[in-house]
């Protein structure tokens, strides 16, 4: 029998996990704030908002070359895939007008939508859809396919022009989820620099270093966007970024920390607050000098107040975590682990003699500086530290050097970011520690871990499998491999007079919703 | 002509050393801009052909002529960050770059030379004098972005005063010069006074120390014993003998506020060649840095010729072929 | 010894005042400038906090003790490498002069082409930023205006009749220029050191500002002011506590240099 499925298709847990520096605000499930907001009124058509951003977008603006999420939430209003994602954890036929899944759920038969065009006024054809998908699946050489999880694809083709087929090697319970990956053109060569979708807002320019400017595209095949006009205005210093909300230069800000938050005019902004679901951790380079030591991670998770760390950053903002998962993904998070280490210098002094540093030693904690929580978190981990004898110095660096010193390169002592699953993946949270794993830059090698996700991979039952991901958890947690410390809250300016904004399971910024009210 | 000749063959040299320090500066940056442009997944064949193809493998004299070559025809070579070409980038922020620091060095003009050529017109009486020194030294010490702190905090965050909103610009939003271009300098007044508070301060005192010299010049006291007007006197003769240090001074004010305008451009977010160099230094894109450099360093240079060239037809004696020392 | 002027009078006291509280900065402060309580964040200056307290509840006056000590450390270390080397290299080619002069004084000029902020960022993506990084940097950019200035200074010396009786008695060069005439360029050189310690401490601090300088938590005036932007609006008393900081050491040095140079009896030309 064959299912078809349309919009009610919940997926949990898929492949892949996406890094990011502020972390993938993805304010889920859960959040606390419903859709509405306050000043509910009748939504008007048309306007043009700023939106600031604390990041430049990478250098390509190619969808399927995107690295970070901060690039990524900004193409979502400008791509879609065959399915996208809505903000209530749903798949939902996009490209395509719906699909069918055969029974041994290695045939995946799209039907494609009628009256869909790419920005170019062209109409999307199969070949556009084989072509963008045969490209993320291309593996040359040595080199990974741009989508990871498409090496499973045997055979893409299209029967008759409104349909494409797509035959996996393996049954892939998680594969739809892929399909969110960007449909373009077959045959546009600029898509580094004047990228062509079919989303609701059309790319108009791009300055660097500067700003982002889209506009409403007429021709979307479903809900237009209500705005004209949105300029996304790169604002790297979060003192800059402030004065711009508070002096009206920018309408709509996420990711703001409490102290941002806090300077702003009450009268003038809606705060809306969800969570991040990232895992903010001081992440320690488990191959390098001291740290390789067991005991001296341990000494430095003893070392730490996560609690007084989320105070003093956050204003009590944020969720305390102990290992790598975060509480929105409430099946796999276990809480007992959040407090296994509590705050005792008296333990980590010990444990740092028997390691062999009873003075202490000097700890290198690389930041990427244009994250104001992450750098605000980095101080106050550097004090906790100071106390244990551990001297802390905190290395700002550019976004686009820690990607290829820390995270490429692996050369850091300790480092403090936001780990996210930005496809609501539990399972890429911990794969990414296994030895040998391609994204597993803290170095983290446990035998028994590796043979936990082997186990867990096999497991078909979900419970079981469930389990299987908290004893990793607990590992982690048990062999300090990073210092844990919390799931920010993701905390959202909206200028009074704007409404629509919705939070998404996954580290996006969707505009289209977004509105003027009278 | 024979000065101005061997002021362009100055300038022509100092060019060349100082874009061919920076060159050479940015060549000996570890680190290889080939591995840089393609990521670190590149595999070894793809390094080795882009670095033919970027001319890397030639020797450094000859790649030093050839991007000079390219600097003077607007072929900068491209950026690393940005799939741009460094020309490109370089002209989007120029024109920001370039307002402001002519604005900042007009105020340093029109307000530094009045007020030294007042504080010697009248009759300098200790107790003035000695305030006008702490004055003067006050403002000398105002780092420029603290100042401009100071002018966004009073003029950019809606501050009330006695229940007057203060607000006069929206730091972050800058007009665009085509669209609104009396915002577009009302945005840049701030930062300019930052810059050039400093700088006046700084005129201000080389002038009347100069005037000062030259008021006791021999021919001065003569002119004003025979009975002629101290003030005339002043105009007529002191101030035009006295302009020779000034305008070199001056020339090298230009070095000071362009540097100035570098760190200014941070605190009002102005979309200017020093922040483009920042970003840029930070995300380790050299040849836009490389370019910036250049760009500022040839800039401060003609400033400096130019400021050379006027004291000359200022100064007779350099007129005649002399030299200023 | 020549007289005093109010000038330097003024300026000495200044100088001395700012000079004990940051030598006393180093040993002692009312509070800790590192430590951090969630209970005292962002309060206005009281009793009890002179100049208010930070974002992390840190003591804003303890913290500009300290950071005004790094920045004093910095430029102090950074005068001393532009002096020395600038006035070896000026020392030699003012007195020898010849051919060697000529290429340097040119090299010389086209170093002072760079605003010296520019120079200092090119050397510092050289080096790479931190406390002796930054202190190298700016140290090679005062080079230069060091060099110039004691270049004149032994050149016109050179032919002095004190300098030639020293040669006949015997005296080697190495001598002459560091026993004879070094203590003569003084007068030019105070000034010089005076006025190149103000730009160390603008320059350190505008780099800090910018984030390229000196790191947290290492506590420094220009980070300090580049966090005390982003609260202007609910926490102004941190931006204007730490940038008069800032300006009032650069005041008092300033004072002391204008004050050594009317001693001199001349005034300078920068």
């Amino acid at each position: 029998m064959s299912k078809r499925i349309f919009a009610l298709l919940l997926l949990t847990i898929l492949l892949g996990t996406v890094l990011c520096g502020c972390g993938g605000g993805s304010a889920a499930t859960g959040s606390e704030e419903q859709q509405t907001s306050g000043s509910a009124g009748a939504a008007v058509q048309g306007g043009e908002i700023t939106v600031g951003i604390a990041q430049d977008l990478d250098k390509s603006l190619d969808p399927h070359l995107a690295v970070t999420a901060g690039t990524k939430e900004v193409l979502f209003n400008i791509f879609e895939g065959l399915v996208k994602p809505t903000p209530d954890d749903e798949l939902v036929p996009a490209v395509a007008q719906s699909y069918q899944v055969s029974d041994d759920r290695k045939v995946y038969t799209f039907t494609l939508r009628d009256g869909v065009t790419f920005h170019s006024g062209e109409a999307v054809t199969a070949d556009d859809v084989i072509y963008s998908i045969k490209r993320c699946a291309a593996a040359e050489g040595d080199k990974k396919p741009l989508v990871e999880a498409f090496s499973n694809i045997q055979a893409v083709e299209s029967p008759d022009p409104r349909t494409v087929v797509i035959t996996l090697s393996q049954p892939d319970n998680e594969f739809l989820s892929y399909m969110t990956t960007a449909i373009i053109p077959r045959s546009y060569a600029n898509q580094d620099t004047a990228p062509v979708g079919t989303g609701p807002f059309k790319f108009v320019s791009r300055t660097a270093q500067d700003s982002v400017v889209l506009e409403k595209y007429d021709g979307y095949w479903g809900t237009p966007a209500y705005l004209d006009r949105v300029t996304f205005k790169i604002i790297e210093n979060a003192d800059a970024l402030v004065l711009a909300l508070q002096s009206g230069a920018v309408d709509l800000c996420t990711h703001l920390t409490s102290t941002q938050i806090s300077q702003l005019d009450e009268a003038a902004f809606t705060v809306r607050e969800g969570t991040m679901n990232l895992v903010q951790a001081m992440y320690l380079n488990n191959a390098a000098a001291p740290l390789n030591n067991e005991k001296v991670r341990q000494a430095l998770c003893w070392a730490v107040d996560k609690h007084a760390v989320i105070d003093l950053v956050s204003d009590g903002h944020g969720k305390a975590i102990g290992s790598s998962m975060y509480p929105t993904l409430s099946k796999y998070f276990d809480d007992t682990l959040t407090d296994y280490y509590t705050q005792d210098p008296a333990k980590a002094k010990a444990l740092l003699a028997e390691a062999g540093y009873p003075d202490g030693f000097d700890l290198t904690i690389t930041v990427p500086s244009n994250y104001q929580p992450h750098m605000d978190t980095a101080q106050v981990l550097a004090e906790q530290l100071k106390a244990v004898g551990v001297n802390a110095k905190i290395k700002p660096v550019d976004w686009n050097t820690w990607v290829s010193d820390v995270y490429v390169g692996r050369n850091f002592q300790a480092t403090v970011v936001g780990v996210d699953a930005s496809y609501m993946n539990a399972r890429a949270l911990l794969e990414r520690f296994t030895a040998g794993y391609g994204k597993n830059f803290i170095n983290y090698s446990n035998a028994d871990y590796d043979a936990l996700f082997q186990k867990a991979l096999a497991e078909g039952d979900d419970a079981k499998r469930a389990e299987l991901y908290r004893q990793m958890e607990k590992n982690l947690t048990e062999h300090a491999a990073n210092v844990y410390v919390q799931d920010l809250a993701d905390l959202v300016a909206v200028r009074k007079g704007l409404d629509g904004y919705r939070f998404y399971p996954i580290y996006v910024m969707d505009l289209a919703s977004v509105h003027y009210v009278k | 002509m024979r000065y101005a000749a061997r002021k362009l063959l100055t300038l022509l040299f100092t060019m060349v050393i100082v874009s061919l320090l920076t060159f050479a500066a940015f060549s000996l940056i570890p680190g290889d801009p080939a591995t840089a442009r393609l990521g670190m997944d590149a595999a070894p064949e793809e390094v080795a052909a882009l670095r033919e193809a970027m001319g890397l493998n030639r020797p450094l004299g000859v790649r030093y002529l050839s991007w000079l070559a390219g600097f003077f025809t607007g072929d900068l070579g491209s950026s690393y960050s940005y799939s741009s070409s460094v020309s490109a980038l370089v002209g989007q922020k120029l024109p920001a770059t370039l307002a402001l620091s002519l604005l900042s060095f007009s105020l340093v003009v029109l307000i530094s030379i009045p007020l030294g050529v007042r504080s010697v017109g009248r009759a300098a009486r200790r107790r003035t004098d000695a305030a006008r020194t702490a004055v003067n030294q006050l403002l000398m010490a105002l780092p420029p972005f603290f100042t401009g702190i100071l002018l966004t905090w009073l003029f950019g965050t809606g501050l009330r005063v006695f229940g007057v909103r203060l607000q006069l610009f929206v730091p972050g939003r800058l007009p665009a010069f085509s669209v609104h271009p009396g915002g577009f300098l009302l945005y840049l007044l701030f930062p300019a006074v930052a810059v050039a508070v400093p700088r006046i301060a700084m005129t201000v005192r080389m002038l009347h120390s100069t005037l000062l010299r030259e008021m006791n010049q021999d021919y001065v006291r003569t002119s004003i014993s025979r009975g002629s007007d101290r003030a005339g006197v002043l105009y007529r003769h002191v101030l035009k003998n006295a302009m020779v240090p000034v305008v070199a001074f001056l020339a090298q004010t230009m070095a000071e506020v362009v540097a100035g305008s570098i760190v200014v451009e941070q605190v009002f977010s102005v979309p200017g060649l020093g922040r483009l160099l920042l970003g840029s230094i930070g995300s380790r894109d050299w040849p836009v840095v490389q370019a910036i450099v250049v760009i500022l360093a040839f800039w401060v240079v003609l400033a400096g010729t130019v400021g050379d060239l006027i004291a000359q037809r200022l100064d007779p004696r350099l007129r005649l072929g002399g030299d200023r020392r | 010894m020549k007289r005093m002027n109010g000038c330097l009078r003024a300026g000495l006291i200044l100088t001395g005042i700012l000079f004990a509280l940051i030598i006393l900065g180093f040993f002692w402060t009312p509070f800790d400038p590192t430590a951090m309580s969630g209970a005292e964040k962002l309060l206005p200056p009281s009793l009890r906090h002179l100049m208010g307290t930070d974002s992390f509840g840190r003591d804003i006056f303890s913290r500009v003790l300290r950071g005004a000590g790094t920045t004093f450390l910095i430029a102090l270390c950074t005068v001393a490498v532009g002096a020395v080397f600038g006035t070896l290299a000026g020392a030699l080619t003012g007195y020898f002069g010849g051919r060697v002069d000529a290429v340097l004084m040119r090299l010389n000029d086209a170093l002072t082409a760079f605003p010296s902020m520019l120079l200092a960022l090119v050397l510092i993506s050289l080096f790479g930023s931190g406390r002796q990084n930054v202190i190298l940097a700016l140290g090679i950019v005062f080079i230069p205006s060091f060099a110039r200035v004691t270049r004149a200074a032994y050149a016109s010396l050179r032919d002095a009749n004190f300098v030639a009786e020293a040669r006949l008695m015997g005296a080697g060069s190495a001598r002459i220029l560091f026993v004879h005439l070094l203590p003569n360029t003084l007068s030019v050189l105070l000034p010089a050191l005076t006025i190149g310690f103000n730009n160390a401490v603008l320059a350190e601090a505008s780099m800090s500002y910018l984030g390229i300088g000196v790191v947290p938590p290492d506590a420094s005036l220009g980070y300090m002011l580049s966090e005390a932007q982003s609260m202007l609006a609910s926490a102004p008393w941190y931006a204007v506590g730490t940038g008069c900081a800032i300006v009032l050491l650069i005041f008092s040095v300033g004072l002391t240099g204008e004050g050594l140079q009317r001693r001199r009896g001349e005034a300078r030309y920068a």
